[in-house]
């Protein structure tokens, strides 16, 4: 059935880390929002969500840490694994999946807390609080979001006095704070500038080599830049998944052709 | 077609009326309240100035005044004009004064038409200030009013001559207060701890005749020993006592003679003089000081004759207790509560009838928390208490009767309802980003509350605490009925163990307004009180609530970020 809405390419020469399987379908109350997706993404690659707004990119990459739990009368079919392993299996605890999982979010949202107490926070609420650990965990994840050199001289002042761009950066050296194996990234230069923008992507670029990365975006070049995989999804079904290359040059689906070169969405 | 610009034919803006009308509510109510504290701020403070005292003579014939038609001298307390029923209606002038002498003249506030004053050349009233009149603060009786004639001391001199009868008479006022120090200080710590030792020896005592019977415990070691450590007390006791009453006679022994302005001489032992002053000699800078100093002197010190003299310390001190101790019990029930119907219960139909229930608890008149308080937490819970831990001192209650934990908690009952609507008013304008950061990272929901949610919402509850302060602290009626009185001897807080005594009654300012207002025997006398007092009480409440939001805002500061 999948076979006749979703164009794949043959070859899927890798490894997949996380799978969506077994015709997964997801319903907020009655209502459904996505249809019968299977999808596999592969360890250590970016993998980009492109879609017209509304189609369920978010729902989905939310189902993948179990951030929709929150949301009452949710329904889902079907599996998602992460690294062989169901996060629906009930002997496995959502607060250590989440562990697993770093999301980053499409509105900055840092804690109202000091720049440093931000990033140890998946730290402390895990019982870390030496105080070396937590200082080395700080500067490497700084690092790894490129923040170390803006910051490093105020790290103890709040978090919301910093500027929109590093605040979404202080966002990501959160997520990845805790290192964990895969990074959800909601839009999230949605709310940057071109600059801001710019350093992100460079940021996304260096995080995989140690991350599996998803993410979510409207905007087409970023896309193509910073992505090894692209899936395009239309009213809850994924139209069309390949490689970032051949979505944007060589795309075997008309909706996906008219989607990238945008004549609609 | 509408017309693409039919609102610009007029140029007068709409709703402008309405407007008008909603600034004209806002100034009402801000002129009403701005009356009200003009009102309470003047005669609160007009107290504490040294009024300037006038001798008044009266017509020949005249039958007003504190002695019937004799002269007399006083301050002007209240000039009005009331409506005389005689021969149709007649406005007439009338003054009240406060001639002080209350001893003499049976009342200190005296009314007397202006027609029954002698009158001067252009036909007014003649008040002449009084020369050389000399006021008395006295423990007894209220102030005294008249000329000094001679000071009468113990040594059988007698001082007549002017400027040495002044400086004797400050030197002398000032002995005599320190000797009331000393044997108040005998008085209160030393014959206290004393007193309390005894207790604690008697209860021991008593247990001991409970546990082996009275003829074995009579003849134990450990009977005789206590009875023998009593005794010492007991003599110890008698010694201070000894010590307290001669410095007590001896103040008495000195004493002023004055002339009255009515004419008659009466004598004032210094035991009974606090403070004297010259009213009508004092310069500007004079009064101005003496007006601190008896505004300090009002706010430390203990009141006197049925509470319409002295200070009003106690009573500030135990409602600022008071305040206190409800707060530290409403805050952690009304946040457990909001933190539960808002995150945790499933928002269903029983969440809703609880919330609006807890809104209507608001609204339940103040007494029957009193009554509520009365029956559960001072008979139940008290005489349970009293029961298991101080069935020794019964039928004495200890817990079981009001006291200002009790009075607290009535009030914590009271108030919590404001703490849980503002609780979970801040926890839902919580944003949801916030909260979804934290579970990303992997907390549970408690530490996402903990962390997260009850920080950021800080300042949201302590709104909540601070709208429960303000109504705390000026509650009245339900305290009446859990453990405030008219004069407590003790204070919640001292230095006997176990220091914090929670069993203990205490006063309350606004208790002591209805009380000076509505009880006492000279209302005149009370009036200037219970301004100040109400004066008093608002500036506690405005202090308290002060704090809070400094607090609060202090709070935003660190959780509210304003870049973007
Ligand atoms: N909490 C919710 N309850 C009910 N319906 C929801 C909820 N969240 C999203 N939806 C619906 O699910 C559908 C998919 O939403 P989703 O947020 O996944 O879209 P999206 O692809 O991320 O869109 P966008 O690009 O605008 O962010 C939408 O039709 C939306 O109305
Ligand atoms: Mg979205």
């Amino acid at each position: 059935m999948s076979q006749e809405t979703t164009t794949t390419s043959q070859k899927e020469d890798f490894e997949p880390f996380i799978q969506i399987k077994d015709d997964y379908n997801f319903w907020y109350g009655s209502a459904q929002v996505l249809f019968d997706l299977n999808l596999n993404i592969p360890k250590k690659q970016v993998t980009a969500f492109i879609g017209p707004s509304g189609c369920g990119k978010s729902t989905l990459l939310r189902s993948i840490n179990r951030m929709n739990d929150l949301i009452e009368g949710i329904v889902h079919k079907g599996d998602i694994t992460i690294g062989g392993q169901s996060i629906y299996d009930p002997a496995l605890e959502v607060i250590s999946l989440r562990k697993r999982i770093g999301m980053v979010f499409q509105k900055y949202n840092p804690f109202p807390k000091s720049i440093y107490e931000n990033i140890v926070f998946s730290l402390r609420i895990a019982g870390r609080n030496r105080r070396s650990e937590l200082d080395e965990v700080v500067e490497r994840s700084l690092r790894g979001a490129a923040l170390w050199d803006e910051v490093k001289d105020r790290l103890h002042e709040s978090a919301l006095s910093m500027s929109g761009g590093q605040m979404q950066r202080l966002c990501i050296a959160r997520a990845i704070a805790n290192s964990p194996e895969v990074l959800l990234m909601d839009e999230p230069c949605s709310a940057l500038d071109p600059i801001a923008t710019g350093k992100v992507e460079e940021l996304i670029h260096e995080l995989k080599k140690e991350y599996t990365i998803v993410i979510v975006t409207h905007n087409m070049q970023q896309a193509a830049r910073v992505s090894d995989r692209t899936a395009f999804f239309y009213l809850g079904k994924l139209i069309e998944y390949d490689i970032t290359d051949t979505i944007f040059m060589n795309p075997k689906n008309d909706q996906t052709e008219a989607y990238v070169s945008g004549r609609f969405g | 077609m509408p017309e693409p610009h039919a609102y610009s034919k007029s140029i007068r803006p709409k709703g402008e009326a309405l407007v008008w009308f909603t600034g004209m509510g806002l100034g009402v109510g801000i002129l009403l309240i701005a009356g009200l504290l003009a009102v309470i701020l003047k005669n609160g403070l007009s107290m504490f100035w040294p009024d300037t005292i006038y001798q008044v003579e009266l017509v020949e014939g005249a039958t007003a005044g504190p002695t019937n038609g004799k002269d007399f001298a006083g301050a002007i307390a209240l000039e009005r004009y009331k409506r005389l029923q005689e021969e149709g209606v007649r406005l007439t002038r009338e003054f009240q004064f406060f001639t002080g002498n209350k001893d003499a003249y049976g009342q200190m506030y005296h009314f007397v038409d202006s027609d029954q004053i002698l009158r001067d050349a252009s036909g007014k009233p003649r008040f002449t200030p009084a020369d050389g009149i000399l006021q008395l603060e006295r423990i007894e009786f209220g102030d005294a009013l008249g000329y000094p004639v001679a000071i009468d001391l113990a040594d059988g001199s007698s001082i007549t001559e002017p400027d040495a009868l002044r400086s004797t008479l400050f030197e002398t006022i000032e002995a005599s207060n320190e000797r009331l120090k000393a044997y108040t200080k005998i008085e209160r710590q030393q014959i206290g701890r004393i007193n309390s030792r005894m207790e604690s020896i008697r209860l021991e005592q008593r247990a001991l005749r409970d546990e082996l019977g009275a003829a074995a415990a009579e003849s134990s070691d450990r009977m005789q020993k206590l009875t023998a450590q009593r005794e010492a007390l007991q003599l110890k006791y008698n010694d201070l006592a000894a010590e307290a009453r001669a410095l007590r006679d001896r103040r008495a022994e000195d004493s002023v003679r004055l002339r009255l302005p009515s004419g008659e001489e009466r004598r004032i032992g210094f035991d009974n003089i606090t403070q004297a002053h010259f009213p009508n000699e004092m310069s500007l800078p004079d009064k101005v000081g003496f007006f601190f100093r008896q505004i300090w002197r009002f706010v430390s010190e203990d009141p006197r004759e049925a509470n319409t003299e002295g200070g009003i310390f106690p009573a500030i001190f135990g409602t600022f207790v008071m305040t206190l101790l409800m707060s530290i019990a409403v805050m952690p029930f009304g946040v457990v509560a909001a933190i539960y119907l808002r995150e945790y219960a499933s928002q269903g139909v029983i969440v809703r009838a609880v919330r609006i229930s807890v809104n209507n608890l608001a609204g339940v008149p103040s007494i029957v928390y009193g009554v509520f308080g009365l029956g559960f937490f001072v008979y139940v819970l008290g005489g349970s208490i009293d029961e298991l831990f101080f069935s020794k001192r019964l039928p004495t209650a200890t817990f079981g009767t009001g006291g200002i934990l009790w009075a607290s908690l009535t009030l914590a009952l009271m108030t919590v309802p404001v703490v849980i609507v503002a609780t979970e008013e801040a926890l839902s304008a919580v944003p949801r980003g916030m909260r979804e950061a934290a579970l990303a990272c992997g907390a549970s929901k408690w530490q996402t509350i903990q962390r997260i949610v009850l920080p950021a919402s800080a300042p949201g509850i302590l709104t909540g605490l601070i709208l429960a302060m303000a109504r705390g602290a000026g509650e009245v009626a339900p305290l009446m009925l859990v453990g405030v009185v008219k004069l407590a001897p003790t204070l919640p807080l001292d230095g006997a163990f176990p220091f914090f005594h929670l069993d203990r009654k205490f006063m309350h300012l606004g208790f002591h307004i209805y009380d000076l207002a509505f009880q006492s025997p000279d209302s005149d006398a009370a009036k200037p009180m219970v301004f100040a007092t109400t004066l008093l009480l608002i500036v506690l409440v405005i202090v308290l609530n002060l704090s809070a939001i400094t607090l609060r805002n202090h709070l935003r500061r660190k959780y509210k970020g304003d870049t973007f």
